[in-house]
Order: C-alpha cells, then sequence, then structure tokens
C-alpha cells in the first residue's frame, strides 16, 4: 500500500511538474501544448518543461539509486552520493570552467565531470590496499580527504573571483535545472543507462554486501568483484548528474531511507522504488524552486533540503516513537 | 570427506610468523569437529583458509576433491554454509527476508524467488524453531534469537557442510545448549559440521572429535577425551585445570583457583 503510494508519486509529480513555472498554463493548455506542436504553449511545454522535468527525473532518481547503493557498500546509513569526494571535485572543475569563462556552452558540466572523475579516480587509487583489495572505510576516508581537498582550492579561487562570478559558482553548486535541454537529457541518459542497469541489477549483491564483507562471502557473493562495479558506477551516474545540474544535496541521502522505511528494506525491490521516488520528489522540488519566488528561480539543492529535512525529520519521529 | 584440509600453512602479510603451520582437518557427514585454543591460536584462521578466503603458503584445502580456491564462490555457497564470528546489523531486515538471503547462491542476480526457495526458507525456520518469529526485525532479537536465525539462513542455503564460528561467545546457559543441541541434530541428520568454541565442555559434550591448536600448530587431535588431558591443557591454555568425567563419558574441564592443587577432581 505505501510502496503504491511511492509509486503514485510519480505521475502525480510529472503532472505538477509539467504545470508549474513561470507561464501559468490551464491544464487544457498543458494538455493541448503535449499533444499539438505548434503554439505558444507547445513551445513552452516540450521544449522547455518536458526536458525539464525528465531530466530532474532522471537525475532524483539516479542520486537516490546511487545514495542506496553507497550506504549499502560502505554499510553507513549516512552515505551519500556525494560522500566520495565527488561533490569537491566537480565543484572545483566547474569553479575553474566559470573563472576562465570560456566561450562554449558546455564547458562547466564538461569541466564539472571532468573534476569529478578525477576525484573518483584519486580516492579510488588512495583505498585500494594491499593487493587488489578495496577497503570501503579507507574509501570513506579517502573521500573525505580528497573532497576537502578539492573544496579548499576551490574556496581559494572563488575568494579571489569577481562578484557576478562568484555568484554564478555559487548557484552552481547549490545545483538547478534552469540550463535543461533535451540534449541534455540525451546525453544524460545515454551516459547514465548501464550504470543505472548495473546498480539495478546488483540488488542483491547489496543485500549481502550490507551483512558485511565475511558473511557476504559466505553467501556466495563475490565481494571484491562487487564492490568495485557498485562503486565505478555510483561515482559515474553521480559525475553525469553534478554534470548536468549540480550538486543536489538531501535527494540521495534520504530518499533511500524513506524506501526503506516504507516500502522494503531488499535492495531487488528498494532500487526500482527509490529510482521512481527519487525522481518524483526532485521534479517536484525543481517545481517548487521556480514558481516560489517566480521569475527568479531557487537553487533546487536548498529547496530540497528546505522541504524534505522536516518530512524527514517526521518520518524518524514516527517510526521511532 | 567432503571438506579437507592438508598440511596447511598461512602467513598474513609483515608478519614473521605462520598463523598456521601444517595443519591437517577433515570433515565427513554426520560427524562434528570442535576447534579449540586460545585466544590466537588460529581458530579463525583455520576456517578462512578451508573456505578459500586466504591465500595458502603450504598445503591445500579441499572440497568435494577439487582446491576450494578452483570453487566459484556462489558455488561453494551451495555446499557449505557458515554463520561467521562477527555480524553487525547496519539495516535491519525481518527474520523471513534474512533467512530468504541463503537461497541468493541458487538464484543469481536476477532470478525471480520461487516456490522452492520458499518452501527451503521455511523448513530452515522449522528447523530452528523460529518460525514464530519470522515476521520480527532482526534488530529486535536476543542474542540466542539471533544465532538461530544466522543457523536458518545457512540451512537455507541446503549446505552439505555446516561451519559455525564461535557461536555461543555470548550467549547464557539455555542458548548455549539450545545452539548446540540444535547443530548435534543437524549433523547427526547428514550435515558435515566444524565448530570453532572456546566452550571447552560443551565441545567435550556434543563433538565427535576435538581438534586442539596453539600458535597456529595442532597440538592435540582426537576424541574429547583423548584431547582434553589435564596436562596438555593446563601447558596449551597456561591455566592449571582439572579434568572429570561426566556421567555419559564426556571430559569436562575444570579451571583451578590460584593456589588450589591441581589433582583430579573426584569423578560424579
Amino acid at each position: 500500500m505505501k510502496q503504491l503510494g511511492l509509486l503514485l508519486l510519480v505521475p502525480v509529480s510529472l503532472a505538477i511538474g509539467l504545470w508549474a513555472g513561470p507561464v501559468t498554463l490551464s491544464p487544457a493548455e498543458l494538455w493541448d501544448g503535449l499533444l499539438h506542436a505548434s503554439g505558444d504553449a507547445a513551445a513552452i511545454v516540450r521544449e522547455i518543461r518536458v526536458p525539464r522535468v525528465l531530466l530532474a527525473f532522471l537525475v532524483g532518481g539516479s542520486l537516490s539509486v546511487t545514495g542506496a547503493s553507497l550506504q549499502a557498500l560502505l554499510r553507513n546509513p549516512l552515505a551519500d552520493p556525494y560522500l566520495l569526494g565527488l561533490s569537491g571535485g566537480a565543484g572545483l572543475g566547474a569553479v575553474c570552467a566559470i573563472a576562465l569563462n570560456p566561450n562554449w556552452p558546455w564547458a562547466v558540466p564538461a569541466a564539472a565531470f571532468l573534476g569529478a572523475t578525477g576525484a573518483v579516480a584519486l580516492v579510488y587509487r588512495l583505498s585500494v590496499v594491499s593487493g587488489r583489495r578495496l577497503d570501503p572505510r579507507v574509501l570513506l576516508l579517502a573521500g573525505v580527504v580528497v573532497g576537502s581537498f578539492a573544496g579548499a582550492i576551490m574556496t581559494t579561487i572563488v575568494s579571489l573571483s569577481e562578484a557576478a562570478e562568484l555568484r554564478r559558482a555559487f548557484l552552481w553548486l547549490l545545483g538547478g535545472f534552469g540550463s535543461a535541454s533535451w540534449r541534455a537529457v540525451y546525453v544524460f541518459s545515454a551516459y547514465a543507462a548501464v550504470p543505472l542497469i548495473l546498480l539495478l541489477m546488483s540488488g542483491r549483491a547489496l543485500d549481502l554486501l550490507a551483512l558485511g564483507e565475511e558473511s557476504a562471502k559466505h553467501l556466495g557473493a563475490d565481494v571484491e568483484r562487487n564492490k568495485r562495479l557498485v562503486y565505478l558506477a555510483t561515482s559515474l551516474l553521480t559525475a553525469a548528474s553534478v554534470a548536468v545540474c549540480g550538486i543536489v544535496g538531501f535527494v540521495g541521502l534520504v530518499i533511500p531511507h524513506v524506501v526503506r522505511r516504507l516500502s522494503t528494506p531488499m535492495h531487488r525491490e528498494l532500487l526500482p522504488v527509490a529510482f521512481a521516488a527519487g525522481g518524483g520528489f526532485l521534479v517536484l522540488a525543481d517545481a517548487m524552486a521556480r514558481t516560489v519566488v517566480r521569475p527568479l528561480e531557487l537553487p533546487v539543492g536548498a529547496v530540497t533540503a528546505i522541504v524534505g529535512v522536516p518530512l524527514f525529520a517526521l518520518l524518524l519521529r514516527r517510526n521511532y516513537t | 570427506m567432503i571438506l579437507s584440509g592438508s598440511n596447511i600453512a598461512v602467513r598474513y602479510p609483515g608478519t614473521s610468523t605462520r598463523a598456521l603451520d601444517g595443519v591437517t582437518l577433515d570433515l565427513e557427514p554426520g560427524r562434528l569437529v570442535a576447534v579449540v585454543g586460545p585466544n590466537g591460536s588460529g581458530k579463525t584462521t583455520l576456517v578462512r583458509a578451508l573456505l578459500g578466503h586466504l591465500p595458502l603458503e603450504q598445503g591445500n584445502a579441499q572440497l568435494d576433491g577439487i582446491p576450494v580456491g578452483q570453487w566459484r564462490r556462489a558455488q561453494l555457497a551451495k555446499v557449505v554454509g557458515v554463520v561467521a564470528q562477527r555480524e553487525e546489523v547496519v539495516f535491519p531486515l525481518t527474520v523471513t527476508q534474512t533467512v530468504m538471503l541463503g537461497r541468493y547462491p541458487h538464484l543469481g542476480p536476477l532470478a525471480p524467488i520461487g516456490f522452492h526457495d520458499r518452501e527451503a526458507t521455511l523448513k530452515a525456520l522449522r528447523r530452528c524453531d523460529i518460525e514464530a518469529l519470522a515476521q520480527r526485525r532482526v534488530d529486535t532479537l536476543s542474542g540466542g534469537e539471533w544465532q538461530r536465525v544466522r543457523i536458518a539462513r545457512a540451512l537455507a542455503q541446503q549446505p552439505r557442510v555446516l561451519v559455525l564460528d564461535e557461536p555461543t561467545s555470548s550467549l547464557d546457559v539455555r542458548h548455549r545448549m539450545e545452539v548446540f543441541e540444535l547443530v548435534r541434530v543437524l549433523v547427526t541428520d547428514g550435515l558435515a559440521g566444524l565448530v570453532v568454541t572456546h566452550d571447552l565442555n560443551l565441545a567435550g559434550r556434543f563433538a565427535d572429535r576435538v581438534v586442539l591448536l596453539d600458535g597456529g600448530k595442532v597440538v592435540a587431535d582426537g576424541t574429547p577425551s583423548e584431547v582434553f588431558r589435564r596436562d596438555i591443557l593446563s601447558d596449551v591454555f597456561q591455566w592449571p585445570v582439572a579434568v572429570t568425567t561426566w556421567s555419559d563419558g564426556s571430559p569436562q574441564v575444570i579451571p583451578l583457583r590460584v593456589g588450589e592443587e591441581p589433582v583430579e577432581a573426584p569423578k560424579s
């Protein structure tokens, strides 16, 4: 029943996401815009809102699946997609691109992606101890260290930049879908498909990894292979998400917990439900971000936390009292 | 024999002494082997070596005549069920969900859970007498109940070998007895059993054979009466003990107080 509620979130959030925006459209206009290719409504719906909603849904779903997978891999309920140094690396890349201001629209996402993958590679290299073994505890520490280092350099660059650049960098870091386009949807889908499918297929391996390495081995898991696969897949997914929308916090940390409580803790079912719930949640947060103070936009990362934290606190209270 | 280790030696990286040195051990259906010894004597290392989790410096470990290293993990888990020493729960499941994890070696990543898997899970729950707990979350269980759940999970693997590493270390008398009674029945019904334990008296009563380790070497190997001798145990554990015999003939070990005379305790 609760699972059904979570899945119902998907069509509801998509509808609200398409409807909300600086230009108010009636449901009839919205429907017309979706069905017919001509007219103002069609231009708004088809070229702006649909890609934006789709991108938010895909990114929210990916972050949520990533968070759930990392929490199991690291056996840590506090794990989120940005824990392993990715946000620092991505932020550094993006800030460098903003400071250099090259004349290419994809410069910031590309630099963010490069920064994130660079951080992943560095963290991975630091965490592979004694032969080819990947130690999740070292992974966690290496992630924090690399993230902090990148963050420090980023702060240095930002503090030396001009006010306009600083504002741009700050807004980018808090995340948003203002630059969503069909192209971004295609690029992200093509890129995210493989890691996402790999993670969705790793549900049972994650159930076992969550028990700890020793027990996982006894229950037949190829622990080293699974650890590497999950780590690389989650890293690539997060890097792609950061590249298209900046750093959107909270979704990857909390949606997995909500789904665990309301639906199931078994990852084979948890991951797809988390994808749907994370996607729906981020679409709603984005809809709020662009309507609450219109025509201005709030960073979606701020909205996810402002709305999500009280909800989650309520859920925690209900479950523990 | 199903699982056997022959002349096994293991050295952990960066250490000068061997953690295991020339250990030989066979497991057979219907027989329970207890591995005992002081802390750090190599008991858990022996379990890991037998299961192919550690590289061997010397000797070999075989399952059904094939070196364990050549077994795929999932295939191995269909033959050997293990209850490891420690397992901390981070994301609590229900008892049924936990026991169902024992079906994973049979299912692979994608196959749906079928009738046979549910049957095996239910049978394991019944066998361990935890059907009534089926829907409880495992973080609400007592220590004894949790151990039974883990044994049930190993049984759901439908193994031929059952390995338990210190299954009773934090349990009270009743729960210790329940675990050993359960393991004894499972082994008598046909499993090959290996139990690592610090409880010499339970080993003495339940095991068919005892292997006493000290410093990675086998100090004594035989029936409980052959291994549990006052001189051997006092020497290995570096503490004076007396050994008496219970009415069923099993040896019982009594550690002596400081200053107490190391004489044979009266037979009961």
